[in-house]
């Protein structure tokens, strides 16, 4: 596609929204899926009929797709690699001394 | 599954009947003209949303036109009244039965058709018809959904580019004609409204007008005064051109497989 075709194409586009929908209530917003759509509100509704159409939940948020910075695959191995080995980090490597109450 | 051999004509049925069969030939045949935009509308996501609106409406006139057939008492059940009954015995107000058109025309249809449901289905909850009561205990907050995501898209047409400005003022122009026929009360109507059975729709209008004034404002287009009217008569079985072709689609199934199921 051609610079100017390319430009005309995004302009045409309605932009990508993803869409977070908390099932029930004492639950966090998970993350369910993308949509476009021209504004939040827009966008808000649409994630309400495409995603919400079977009880599925209770809160939706909608986010901009372009305001979230994402770790990149590239990165995986410094992202999480380092913390393959450390056991320590986990509560359950720790032995609880005798007569310790409520843990 | 019963059908009589010569059902009576819906004009000739009992007021109650004829009253519930109305609002659900209103909702079966809106849904019916929401379902031509399956797969074929704007975006993806803007399909799904005119068919979640074609779904409720098609729950609505399920559970009324069941309503219908027990208080007939004839034998007919849901699928007998949408079925097998030729144009004449329909009672739909004609404005539900108009071709969608351009998008624009689908919108201003669908603005002032749920903005009417809403007036009516927020007092018909009242009904000494417990059934007609629940149905539109659940069907409100539907309707209200629907009035919202119509009103949204005749601001967002109306003010926004020259071309989708002049598109929605001109759907809003296509079905204006069609109104007037939502607020007109009969004897019928009024009867059974005395009965608290069903809502006076003439007691409705001055409501509904205040909402499609506000929406139609904050869009930037007008209710253009003085534009022609339709002679109605929907309730009454009489109705326009495009009618016919929709019964036709919607019944040939049925009627070439009759019982057919999934």
């Amino acid at each position: 596609m051609t610079e100017p075709a390319a430009k005309e194409q995004a302009r045409r586009e309605w932009p990508l929204w993803e869409v977070f929908v908390r099932s029930k209530r004492g639950l966090s917003h998970g993350h369910v899926g993308s949509l476009h759509a021209a504004d939040p509100e827009m966008a808000l509704r649409m994630a309400r009929d495409v995603y919400t159409r079977r009880q599925e939940g209770v809160s939706i948020w909608v986010v901009p797709a372009a305001s979230i910075t994402a770790s990149s695959p590239d990165e995986k191995d410094p992202f999480f690699e380092p913390a393959g080995d450390k056991v320590y980090r986990h509560p359950t490597f720790y032995d609880l001394p005798e007569g310790v109450e409520h843990l | 599954m019963t059908v009589p051999t010569s059902p009576a004509s819906t004009v000739e049925l009992a007021p109650p009947v004829q009253y519930v069969l109305r609002l659900g030939d209103d909702a079966l045949v809106l849904a019916q003209r929401l379902g031509e935009w399956s797969a074929k509308a704007p975006e993806l996501e803007e399909d799904v949303a005119l068919t979640n609106i074609a779904l409720d409406l098609l729950g609505q006139a399920r559970a009324l036109l069941s309503h219908a057939g027990r208080l007939e008492d004839a034998g007919r059940d849901e699928d007998a009244l949408a079925f097998l009954r030729d144009e004449r015995d329909w009672v739909n107000v004609q404005l539900v039965e108009q071709p969608g058109g351009d998008f624009a025309d689908t919108i201003a249809r669908q603005l002032f058709f749920s903005a009417y449901q809403y007036e009516l289905y927020g007092r018909l909850v009242d009904s000494v018809d417990e059934t007609l009561a629940a149905v539109a205990a659940k069907a409100v907050k539907e309707v209200t959904y629907h009035r919202d995501h119509a009103a949204q898209w005749v601001v967002r047409l109306g003010d926004g580019t020259e071309v989708s400005h002049a598109r929605m003022q001109a759907g809003l122009e296509r079905m204006w004609p069609y109104v007037g026929e939502l607020f007109v009360s009969d004897e019928l109507e009024r009867g059974l409204a005395g009965q608290r059975i069903a809502v006076d729709s003439a007691k409705l209008r001055a409501p509904w007008r205040q909402f499609v004034d506000d929406v139609v404002a904050e869009a930037t287009l007008s209710i253009t005064e003085g534009l022609w009217t339709a002679p109605g008569g929907g309730r009454r079985g009489i109705h326009t051109e495009s009618f016919g072709y929709l019964l036709a689609e919607m019944q040939h199934l049925h009627r070439s497989y009759p019982g057919a199921r999934w």
